[in-house]
This record gives C-alpha cells, sequence and structure tokens, in this order.
C-alpha cells in the first residue's frame, strides 16, 4: 500500500478537474437533468475523444488504457465533485466490469471496445422491484430456447436503463436460487419484447429505469449459472467506485459551505468567525478525510488482490454514504434559508448523496456484508 | 577533514561501541560516557554533548546502538523538553548545569505550566513570581504535572507582570522542586489512577540566574518547549522499551523506564482498545447480535479510516510533498474513535458494564477503557481547540474576536483573584 498517488495520478486528476469544471458547471449540470435521457450524446463522445475516460480500467487487450482501480476512482472522485451527468457508471463501471469478469475472451473482444470507446451505452440490470443489492433478490428468470435464451421478468433502479444501447442482464435458471442457478446475459436495447419506462428520481442527476422483460430473447455471457462470483466482484469494484464518487461529491459541498460562511455577513461579522461554525467546518473535514481515505485504501486493496479487498470494499461504500449524507445536511444548514431554495445547487448534491445512499445497498447493509468479510479476510491475510 | 555520511557515521559509531560498550557498567557511568563522546545526543552541538550530525543520519546511530543492544541516554519524561528548551534559550551556566544530568538521568524534570484557572487558555496564568530582594519569590498552583513527585527541577512559567497584556507579562523559571515552598500531592482521576500532580508554590523560591532569556519574554519560551512536546507526542512513551536482557545495566535501565512509565500504563485504554473488541463480542456471544454488530462495523470503519488517513498523512511527510489536511485531524480523530470504542465495549458487556476490578471482564481492563477514554478529547488539547486549530489554520477561517489579549491583564476577567 503506498497511501499516496504517484505524480502521474496528481497530474491525472489536475487535467481532469479543470477538464470538467469546464464541461460540467452547474448550469449545465441543471439543463442535462431537465431532460429525459439526462446526458448528451455529443458531450459524451467528446469525453471519451479528449480523455478516454470510458476505458481507463479496461485491459488494453480490449481497447481500454489498461489503468487500474486508483486511476478509476481519480475519475470518480472528480466526476462526483463536478456531478457530471454521463453514462459513466452505467457503462465504465457496471457494465464494463460485469461484461471483463464474467465474459469469455471471444465475448470481452466482441463487447468491450465499443463502451470502451464510448460508442456503446452499456449498463447492467441486476436489481428488481425487490429492491435487494444481493442475488437473493434476483427472480428473473432465464430458459433456455434455440441457441439462447428467452429472459421473462423485470429489472428496476436500472442506472440509465431506458437510454443504454447494451443491457448486460443477471437472471437465474427456473427453480434455482442464492447464488445458484444464475448467469449474465446479453440485451440490446431495443429488442423486441423489452419494455423501459424511466423512473421519477429524486435525484434528476442519475436516471434510474424499470425494464420489463416477456420473452425476450437474449445471448449468455459468460457460463451459464456461474455469475455468482463475477457479479460479487463487480458490485464491490462498483461499491468503490461509488465511494470515491460520493467523497468527491462531499468535498465538493464542503467547499462550497466554506466559501459561503467566509462570505456570509450576520450581527457585523462574517458566519464563519464563530466557533459553531468552524467546529462544523472541522468536523466536516474530518468526515471528508476519513471517507476519503477508506476510497482510496480499498482502490488499493483492489488493485493489489489484497485479501480484506471485499470486507473494505463495502467498509469504504458505508463510511463514504455516511460522510456524503451528513456533509450535504451541514451544507444545507450552513447555508440557512437560502440552501433550502431551488436556485441555490447545493441540493443537486444533496439529492446525490441521498441516492447514492441508498444505491449499492445501504450502510446498514455494507456494515453487514463489511461484519460477515472481516474475519475471512483477516484469516486470509495472516495466513 | 574527510566528507560525513551514513558509511562513515556508522563505521564510527560502530567502532567506539566495539570498544567501549559494556553491559556490566553502572547506567550513570556510561551515559556520562556518551555525553562526553557526543554519541548520546549526536546531533546536538559538540560543545554541548553532541557531534554536530545532521539529524538526517541520526536514526544510523541509533540502529548502531540497537545492533549492539546497548542503552542510551536518558530521553523519556519531560526531561528531553528541558534539554531541548535550554539548549535554545539557555545560558551557557543552564547548559554547564543541566544538560549532562539531563542525559545521565540523575535528573527528572517536570513542566509547570498548566493551572487549574488556565487549562486551554495557558497564557492566562495567575501563578505570580515577583523579584524580592535579591531572588524571584513564586507564589499559585500548577496541575497535571507528570513526575512532579520524583523531579528535581521544574520548567515554571509564571506571571511577572500584571499591567501588561498575558502573553507579554509571563517568565519562564527553572525551579528547584525540592525546597520547602513547594508541595507536590497527587491528582486522583476519575479512573482512580493518580498518574499526575497539583504543585502548590507558597513563597517559593527561584534564583536570579534562573530565569530564562528575560523576564516578560516567557510565552516565547514556553512555545518552544510545547513545539517539542507536540513534535514528541508519541516518542515520549514509546521508546521506553527496554531490553529483556540479564546485565547490570539493563536491570537499571529497566528501573529507571518502570518509574517513568507509571503514569502512562492506563494510556492503551484510554485511547478504547478497539484490538479487543472483535474477541469479546465472540467471547460474549454478542456477535450475533445485529445491533452491535452494526455498533462493532461503525467503530472499525471509523478506526481503519483514522489509521488510513494517518498513514497518507505519513506518506505525504516522507515523500516531501506538501502536507494535506490529513495531517492535522490525527488527535481529534482519536477522540472520536476512543469515545466509540468505549460505547461498544459498553453494549458488548451487557450487565458486566456494571462492574469494575477484579469482578469485572479482563480484571478490570474493560472497566478501565469505560473510565479512561473522557481523557482522550481533553488531554494534550481539548477537542475544541483541536476544532479551532482544525478551522484556522488548515481552512483559514477567522479568529474568534477576542476580548483579552490587548489589555493589562490585571483587568482581564479570570477565575480567580490573586
Amino acid at each position: 500500500m503506498q497511501f499516496a498517488f504517484t505524480d502521474e495520478q496528481r497530474e491525472f486528476r489536475d487535467v481532469l478537474r479543470r477538464f470538467l469544471q469546464n464541461k460540467s458547471p452547474p448550469g449545465e449540470v441543471r439543463r442535462l437533468m431537465e431532460t429525459d435521457q439526462g446526458w448528451d450524446r455529443e458531450e459524451w463522445r467528446k469525453l471519451n475523444q479528449d480523455l478516454g475516460l470510458t476505458g481507463v480500467r479496461v485491459p488494453e487487450a480490449y481497447g481500454g488504457q489498461g489503468f487500474g482501480m486508483v486511476e478509476l476512482g481519480i475519475v470518480m472522485e472528480e466526476m462526483g465533485r463536478a456531478l457530471l451527468c454521463a453514462p459513466y457508471f452505467s457503462s465504465a463501471v457496471l457494465a464494463a466490469t460485469a461484461i471483463a469478469e464474467a465474459g469469455t475472451e471471444e465475448q470481452k473482444r466482441a463487447l468491450l471496445p465499443s463502451i470502451a470507446a464510448g460508442d456503446t451505452i452499456a449498463t447492467l440490470a441486476f436489481t428488481e422491484d425487490n429492491g435487494r443489492w444481493d442475488t437473493v433478490g434476483i427472480e428473473m428468470t432465464a430458459t433456455p430456447e434455440g441457441d439462447g435464451f428467452r429472459l421473462d421478468g423485470t429489472k428496476s433502479f436500472v442506472v440509465d436503463g431506458h437510454t443504454a444501447d447494451l443491457i448486460v442482464v443477471a437472471a437465474r435458471r427456473q427453480g434455482s436460487s442464492g447464488d445458484d442457478g444464475l448467469s449474465f446475459f446479453t440485451v440490446a436495447g431495443d429488442t423486441e419484447g423489452l419494455s423501459r419506462r424511466r423512473l421519477e428520481t429524486m435525484d434528476p442527476t442519475r436516471k434510474l429505469a424499470r425494464l420489463e422483460f416477456r420473452g425476450v430473447k437474449a445471448s449468455l455471457l459468460g457460463s451459464e449459472g456461474a455469475a455468482a462470483a463475477p457479479l460479487a466482484r463487480t458490485l464491490d469494484i462498483a461499491a468503490v467506485a461509488l465511494a470515491h464518487e460520493m467523497a468527491g461529491g462531499a468535498e465538493r459541498l464542503r467547499e462550497d459551505a466554506l466559501d459561503y460562511v467566509n462570505m456570509r455577513v450576520q450581527f457585523g461579522r462574517t458566519i464563519a468567525s464563530f466557533q459553531v461554525t468552524k467546529h462544523k467546518a472541522a468536523d466536516m473535514l474530518l468526515d471528508v478525510e476519513l471517507a476519503k481515505s477508506a476510497a482510496y485504501y480499498a482502490a488499493e486493496a483492489c488493485d493489489e488482490n489484497a485479501p480484506d479487498f471485499p470486507a473494505v470494499a463495502s467498509l469504504a461504500k458505508a463510511q463514504a454514504s455516511d460522510v456524503y449524507m451528513q456533509t450535504a445536511i451541514h451544507a444545507v444548514q450552513m447555508h440557512g434559508g437560502i440552501g433550502f431554495t431551488w436556485d441555490n445547487d447545493t441540493h443537486l448534491w444533496f439529492k446525490r448523496a441521498r441516492s447514492s445512499e441508498a444505491f449499492l445497498g445501504d450502510p446498514a447493509y455494507h456494515r453487514e456484508l463489511m461484519m460477515q468479510r472481516w474475519d475471512t479476510g483477516e484469516e486470509r491475510a495472516s495466513a | 577533514m574527510s566528507e560525513i555520511n551514513e558509511a562513515s557515521v556508522r563505521k564510527e559509531v560502530r567502532a567506539w561501541l566495539e570498544e567501549n560498550w559494556d553491559p556490566n557498567r553502572g547506567l550513570v557511568e556510561w551515559r556520562n560516557m556518551l555525553a562526553d563522546s557526543g554519541w548520546g545526543m549526536p546531533h546536538w552541538p559538540k560543545e554541548w554533548y553532541g557531534r554536530d550530525l545532521p539529524v538526517g543520519l541520526t536514526p544510523v546511530v541509533e540502529e548502531e546502538f540497537r545492533r549492539m543492544e546497548a542503552v542510551g541516554v536518558a530521553k523519556a519524561g519531560i526531561r528531553m523538553l528541558a534539554a531541548a528548551t535550554i539548549l535554545a534559550h539557555g545560558t551557557d551556566m543552564h547548559k554547564q548545569k543541566f544538560l549532562r544530568r539531563i542525559l545521565t538521568g540523575e535528573d527528572t524534570w517536570c513542566q509547570l505550566f498548566s493551572e487549574p484557572g488556565s487549562g486551554s487558555d495557558m497564557a492566562g496564568a495567575t501563578t505570580r513570581a515577583e523579584f524580592r530582594g535579591n531572588r524571584w519569590i513564586v507564589n499559585g498552583q500548577k496541575v497535571w504535572t507528570t513526575s512532579a513527585h520524583h523531579a528535581q527541577w521544574g520548567l515554571l512559567l509564571a506571571r511577572t507582570d500584571w499591567d501588561v497584556p498575558k502573553h507579554k507579562g509571563l517568565s519562564y523559571f527553572i525551579l528547584d522542586m525540592n525546597q520547602p515552598g513547594v508541595t507536590v500531592q497527587p491528582l486522583k482521576q476519575m479512573n482512580g489512577h493518580a498518574s499526575f500532580n497539583q504543585v502548590f508554590f507558597t513563597d517559593a523560591e527561584v534564583e536570579p540566574e534562573f530565569i530564562v532569556t528575560e523576564p516578560g519574554n516567557g510565552w516565547a519560551v514556553a512555545t518552544t518547549t510545547l513545539m517539542h512536546e507536540r513534535r514528541g507526542a508519541d516518542s515520549l512513551r514509546t521508546w521506553a522499551m527496554g531490553y529483556d536482557k540479564p546485565g547490570r545495566i539493563y536491570e537499571e535501565e529497566r528501573a529507571e523506564i518502570a518509574t517513568v512509565m507509571e503514569p502512562y500504563k492506563w494510556y492503551p485504554q484510554r485511547a478504547g482498545r478497539v484490538d479487543l473488541v472483535l474477541p469479546r463480542a465472540k467471547e460474549t456471544g454478542k456477535i450475533h447480535d445485529p445491533i452491535v454488530r452494526q455498533e462493532i462495523a461503525k467503530l472499525l470503519t471509523l478506526a481503519k479510516s483514522a489509521e488510513w488517513t494517518a498513514r497518507r498523512a505519513r506518506a505525504a511527510q516522507l515523500s516531501g510533498k506538501p502536507q494535506g489536511p490529513e495531517g492535522s485531524l490525527g488527535k481529534l480523530a482519536s477522540s472520536h474513535v476512543a469515545r466509540a470504542a468505549a460505547r461498544v465495549h459498553s453494549m458488548i458487556s451487557g450487565a458486566d458494564a456494571m462492574l469494575t476490578g477484579a469482578d469485572s471482564p479482563m480484571n478490570g481492563v474493560i472497566a478501565e477503557i469505560l473510565v479512561s477514554t473522557p481523557a482522550t478529547s481533553i488531554a494534550g488539547g481539548t477537542d475544541e481547540i483541536q476544532r479551532n486549530i482544525i478551522s484556522e489554520r488548515v481552512l483559514g477561517m477567522p479568529k474568534e474576536p477576542r476580548t483579552d489579549t490587548d489589555r493589562p491583564f490585571r483587568e482581564v476577567p479570570k477565575n480567580t483573584v490573586t
């Protein structure tokens, strides 16, 4: 573990931060969040042409840049900071990871380059109406038909599910339960029998969709009945990516709130000169730094295949969720009345904090997961 | 003259140790040899028991001492703060009189700064020193004084001028603790230990040459002491390991360490003993309680994140990169960890948390955690002061307007009128 970024990584972050400041100011976030699609294909193309961001963690053999989780973390942190409206989490994190983890060599060669280039927007559909983030919640069935499969059931809370060109779907063999009988499939967004509806989301910057599958023809991804392990690994990686995004968003809220209290005058002095405000600002700094430390550690643990990775992935997700939400609550409070208005930008991040708290499993869920994984990780680490 | 580098230093110290190290010497005899040769504090000036070695090369010397299992000079306790302050501000007479006996361990020291009426606001000290006849006469009270009961000398911050603003009326003295005007009483803490003392001065005397620098400059000198205290906060306690080996010198060192470390024996408990949480939860079966599991997970998350934040700070420091905010947060984070750990230990212990001593879990260790953790958020700067430091120095927020700094101290409201 390095506990520090290299000069190249710092430079990468600086470039990215400037780029996103320019591409995703709050005005642009507000414009895109009002659209049905939620992102702009032209801007997305530029993002990938200029910086090749979607392929950052895709191996070079499949058209990506071949970097690790640390670099993907930097991207997520900066995107969370800028609240970028783009199908990045769905395509570059969820779908690309699932395909890389589960797909055959041939499938990876066929699917990943176009995702890495940003030409294909993909997503991962695994959650259903029951809102569970584990394999137990997967009820959708896959039935062999001809040389492929037929999918029946419903997926919900699918990020960018209404706009994705390609959907990776988790479904199970009829009569199976839990981790058994789970497989991944790929389905084109416009396949017959698939109906997609955008859900009304509290956070308008991250669009979710409900997808109904009625006899939808699907291609198997990887081996039949073997999706549980790659799904778990994909979700751990997604949790760490989300932890970075949340840490970035929390830091932005903290900085903006600090700027505001330094400017706001009441009782003849800036409210930043009151200890009650200073102490809150100090607490917010500590919280955000703790969340960053956990996310950074988890990213390094991923890249080093550390035995404690699954435990610290959940740790980082739980930590960042709590910190993002608490920071958002403090940030609104420090703005006072104006912080509760639509015109003030604080609520944009506040809502992202709320939705990220639940997305991929809430803090209590991840704490329990972490407890189950902790001892096994420790044992493996000392073995 | 040949160039000084790692290899040359290693060769030189190794040769000297091989020639001179003998575990059957007396501790003081050996340390006098270290003082004479300069190998005890090699980065100190040549004329004062050192060798003018660059600080960066001292680890090489320490390595060679460890390799030989050779005992070093006395470093634990307040004495090194005294030495640093005397080296920076003392007269040649001070250096002559005190430094050697600090290194040999013959003298122990204490720090007479905090008072019952001035805790966080140390510059509000009201212990007074008045020049009467041909000496300074001291009256007042100090508190939280580690080692005062066996110290020969004290570093005293006292007020000598009440008609100037608070920071300008303080002076810094070296006070002989063995005199009739000084009374030391143990201070019993809420956890039952008495690791500190209260020190009362009733016409205690200080010779005029034992003022450090000049009257009114005490705050500046105290700042030097405090700076070294913060810098060495960890090493003050952790160095004192000793060697588990036979030999006269080892025995004498172990006895010295036992005396110095005695006040700190409950310190692991005050930090919360996160290491005991999982074993205790398994032992009691509370590991199966979903609510306790959540609280344990919260604690581990906090403790791990704090540890990783400290590692980030250290990595930044080592690489010479500008340090981020992570470096200033450790103290505040450890308060949160200690509080959370006590809460979880209490949950895990259930009814047993009502007991202490032999009747309680782990022969009183758990009970000691529960009543010691409040010290973490107070000692060495309260959480509130830490938050002020973080908000002002890291975040650049304005200082709270003050009413006590630009008027005569006599007129400033205080806890006791003296």
